[in-house]
C-alpha cells in the first residue's frame, strides 16, 4: 500500500498569549511546528504500516518555504519513509485552490497513492479546504472529519464525526481522508528516528517539475484575494465582579439573560 | 438582470436546517443590491417541511431534487450535482452553510470548477463600485478580520456558519418548484454509506444551542459537570467543555469547544473554570454574551468576557442557579410555546 500524508508547517501557537491591551496574539518568539492534526494523519499512516507488517510506504509532502524541510524531517523521524518538499518563490501567496493545485500535481507526479491523508484544517489558515480541493483535482472521493479508519485490501471504512452523529462509509482506493484529533494520540519521535531523519534525503520539487500553468501559481493563480485586514476593537464591556460584589453581578446578569436572551 | 445568487441548503434527517433560511435571507439582501435573483437548491429524499417555505424567506426560484440517493449524505453525489447545477445556472455567487456537509462539498466543487471559496464568513456584502462580493472572516483565532474578494473567477463562493445571520421575517410569497433530474453519472459513486448513528438522546449538537454552559479543568473532577448540567438544565442550554476535560475523560469529544473541537456562537456562553487559552477562545469568541467564572484574577478568559466573576466556581455557580430559578419564568413551558410558532 502507498500512503501520502500532506503536512503543513504552522506557527507554534501553543504558548501564545493575548495582548491584554489590543486583544491580539503575541507571536514573538514562537517557532514552527507541524500542524497538530497532520500529526494525527502521520500517526495513522504509521499505524497502518505496522498493521501491514511494513508492506506499505509512507510519503509526506509539504508546500512551503525551504525551512519547511524541518517539518518533513520530523515526519521522517515519526516513521514516514519519503519526504517531498514543494518549494518555489512562485508558490508564495497561494490560497487554498492554488495550494491544492501544487499538491495535486505533486501527488500525480510522484507516484500512485492508494490513500492520501490530510488534517481536517490547519491552525493558521483554518480553511479546511485544501484536502477536499486536492481530492477533487485528482478526481478521487474524499472523506472529511474522520475519527476512525479501518483499512482493507482495496477499500477503507471510515467513521465521520458530524454535527448530529457519526457516519460510516466504505470508500474505494484511491481516496483522500481528512482527519480529526479524535483519531489517535500522536507519538513522540524516537531518538533513533531523529538521528536518521537528520541525514535523510528530501526530494525537492519546484514549479518547473510540475505540470502547472504559470498563471495558476501562487498569488497570481489564487482565485481569492485578501483585500483588507482589520483588528476588531474589543467590544466586550467586561464587567468584573469579585468578593462582595458577586451577588450584585449575578443579579445584573440574570436581568440581562431575562431580557436579551430569553426575551421575558 | 445580473446572474443569480445561489444557496446550497442543508437538509438534516429529513428536515430543513435553519441555516438554510438564514442564507436565503442573506442571499436576498445581496441579490437586491445586484438586481439579480435568489436561486435555492435543495437535495433531499424525504422532507417534513414544505420546500415552498423558501419562497417566503426570499427565494425567487427553488430547484429541488428528490431522490433516494440523498437519504444519507454522500459527498461525492452532492459534489457532482452541485457542480452540474452551477454549470447550468451560472450564478455569480454561491452561499453554503459552513457545516461538515457544506465544508466538504463546496471545496470539492471549487476544486472541480476552479473558483475561489472563502470559509466561515461572518460578513458578506457587495462592493458598490465593482459589484463584487466582500467576504469577511475571522483569521488567527478571531484576532484579526480579513476581507476577501474573488475578482476574476465565478462563481464567488462562501461558506457561513450557522447563526451568523438572522432568519428573515417570513413574507407572503409563493412559486413553482423546479425539479432537477439526476443522470446516472451523477448517482454513480465509489462511496458506500454503511451506517448513520445519531447522537444519543440528550447530547444534541451544541452548535444548535442558544445557550451553552462550558466547563474546564477548574472543575477539578468529573462530577463537576453535574453542577453545570443543572445550570444548563434551568436555561435549556447545552454543555461545552475545554480540551483537557475531554482528555481526562470527564466528558465526550462532541462537547469540545475550540480550535480542535466545535466552533459555537450561542446567544449566551458560560466559561466555568476555563483559563481562556487561544485555542479555546477560537471556538467561542463570537458568542453574543460571554460569562466567565474563574478564581484567577488574571485569567485570559476575562479579556473576552462581558461578565467576569472572580471567585470559586463551586460558590458562584450555585448562587447563579438560585437567582435564575427565582427570577426567570419556567423555561420548559416557554420553550414549548416557542417551538410551535
Ligand atoms: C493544537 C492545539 C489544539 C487545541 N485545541 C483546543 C480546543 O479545541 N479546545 C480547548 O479548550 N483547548 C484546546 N487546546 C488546549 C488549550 O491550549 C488549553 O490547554 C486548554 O484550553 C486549557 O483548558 P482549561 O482552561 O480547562 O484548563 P486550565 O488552563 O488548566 O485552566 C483551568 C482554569 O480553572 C481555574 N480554576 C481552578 N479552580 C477553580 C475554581 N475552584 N473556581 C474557579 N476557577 C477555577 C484556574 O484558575 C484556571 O484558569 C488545544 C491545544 C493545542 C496545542
Ligand atoms: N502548504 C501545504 N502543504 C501540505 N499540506 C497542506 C498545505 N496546506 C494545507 N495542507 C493540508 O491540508 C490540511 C488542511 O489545511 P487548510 O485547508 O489550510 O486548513 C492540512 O492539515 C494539511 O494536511
Amino acid at each position: 500500500m502507498n500512503i501520502a500524508v500532506l503536512i503543513k508547517q504552522v506557527p507554534d501557537t501553543d504558548d501564545v498569549k493575548l495582548d491584554p491591551e489590543t486583544g491580539t496574539m503575541i507571536r514573538e518568539g514562537s517557532g514552527t511546528i507541524i500542524n497538530p492534526l497532520d500529526l494525527n494523519a502521520i500517526e495513522e499512516a504509521v499505524r497502518i504500516k505496522k498493521q501491514l507488517e511494513d508492506d506499505c510506504e509512507i510519503t509526506v509532502l509539504t508546500m512551503g518555504p525551504p525551512n519547511a524541510q524541518f517539518a518533513l524531517r520530523e515526519a521522517l523521524a515519526l516513521g514516514a519513509d519519503k519526504a517531498v518538499l514543494l518549494t518555489d518563490r512562485k508558490f508564495a501567496g497561494a490560497d487554498s485552490w492554488s495550494t491544492a493545485k501544487v499538491l495535486a500535481e505533486a501527488l500525480k507526479k510522484t507516484r500512485r497513492y492508494d490513500m492520501i491523508l490530510a488534517g481536517e484544517k490547519a491552525t493558521d489558515g483554518e480553511t479546511g479546504q485544501v484536502g477536499p480541493e486536492v481530492a477533487a483535482m485528482l478526481s478521487m472521493p474524499c472523506a472529511t472529519y474522520v475519527s476512525e479508519i479501518e483499512h482493507n485490501e482495496n477499500t477503507v471504512v471510515v467513521t465521520r464525526t458530524v454535527e448530529d452523529g457519526t457516519e460510516k462509509q466504505r470508500i474505494q482506493f484511491p481516496c483522500l481522508i481528512t482527519v480529526l484529533s479524535a483519531l489517535n494520540n500522536p507519538s513522540m519521535p524516537t531518538l533513533n528516528g531523529k538521528m536518521n531523519s537528520r541525514r535523510a534525503d528530501i526530494i525537492t520539487l519546484t514549479s518547473q517539475d510540475l505540470d502547472i500553468k504559470p498563471e495558476e501559481l501562487g498569488l497570481k493563480g489564487s482565485p481569492t484575494r485578501v483585500v483588507k485586514v482589520t483588528t476588531p476593537q474589543k467590544t466586550r464591556k467586561t464587567k468584573r465582579f469579585s468578593g462582595s460584589k458577586i451577588e450584585e453581578g449575578i443579579l445584573e446578569l440574570v436581568e440581562e439573560i431575562k431580557s436579551s436572551v430569553l426575551n421575558q | 438582470m445580473s446572474p443569480s445568487v445561489m444557496v446550497y441548503t442543508e437538509i438534516r434527517n429529513g428536515s430543513i436546517h435553519p441555516v438554510s433560511y438564514e442564507l436565503t435571507g442573506k442571499a436576498r439582501e445581496l441579490a437586491d443590491k445586484l438586481n439579480s435573483e435568489v436561486v435555492v437548491v435543495t437535495l433531499f429524499n424525504k422532507l417534513e417541511e414544505k420546500v415552498e417555505e423558501f419562497f417566503s424567506y426570499g427565494a425567487d426560484r427553488v430547484i429541488a431534487s428528490q431522490d433516494d440517493c440523498f437519504k444519507l449524505f454522500n459527498q461525492e453525489i452532492h459534489t457532482k450535482v452541485m457542480s452540474a447545477m452551477i454549470l447550468q445556472e451560472q450564478p455569480q455567487i454561491v452561499l453554503a452553510p459552513a457545516t461538515t456537509g457544506g465544508r466538504t462539498v463546496l471545496p470539492a466543487v471549487a476544486g472541480m470548477i476552479h473558483t475561489g471559496l472563502t470559509a466561515d464568513c461572518t460578513g458578506l456584502d457587495i462592493e458598490e463600485e465593482t459589484g463584487l462580493l466582500l467576504q469577511t472572516r475571522p483569521a488567527i483565532g478571531g484576532n484579526i478580520m480579513a476581507t476577501i474578494k474573488t475578482p476574476q473567477h465565478r462563481p464567488q463562493m462562501a461558506t457561513v456558519r450557522p447563526k451568523t445571520f438572522k432568519i428573515p421575517e417570513k413574507r407572503n410569497a409563493s412559486g413553482v418548484i423546479e425539479t432537477f433530474c439526476l443522470n446516472d453519472d451523477m448517482k454513480r459513486t465509489t462511496i458506500e454509506i454503511l451506517d448513520y448513528k445519531p447522537l444519543e438522546a440528550g447530547t444534541e449538537n451544541i452548535q444548535d444551542k442558544d445557550i451553552i454552559v462550558s466547563g474546564g479543568k477548574g472543575l477539578k473532577r468529573k462530577e463537576g459537570f453535574n453542577l453545570l448540567k443543572q445550570l444548563a438544565g434551568i436555561l435549556q442550554g447545552g454543555i461545552g467543555a475545554s480540551r483537557p476535560t475531554i482528555e481526562a475523560k470527564w466528558i465526550e469529544y462532541p462537547h469540545q469547544v475550540g480550535l480542535s473541537g466545535k466552533v459555537v456562537s450561542p446567544k449566551l456562553y458560560f466559561a466555568i473554570g476555563i483559563s481562556g487559552a487561544v485555542q479555546h477562545i477560537a471556538g467561542m469568541e463570537t458568542s453574543e454574551i460571554i460569562v466567565s467564572v474563574n478564581k484567577d484574577p488574571d485569567a485570559s478568559i476575562f479579556q473576552v468576557s462581558d461578565y467576569a466573576f472572580c471567585g470559586d466556581l463551586y460558590d458562584i455557580v450555585p448562587k447563579m442557579m438560585e437567582q435564575l430559578k427565582e427570577k426567570i419564568a419556567d423555561p420548559v413551558k416557554d420553550k414549548e410555546g416557542e417551538s410551535h410558532v
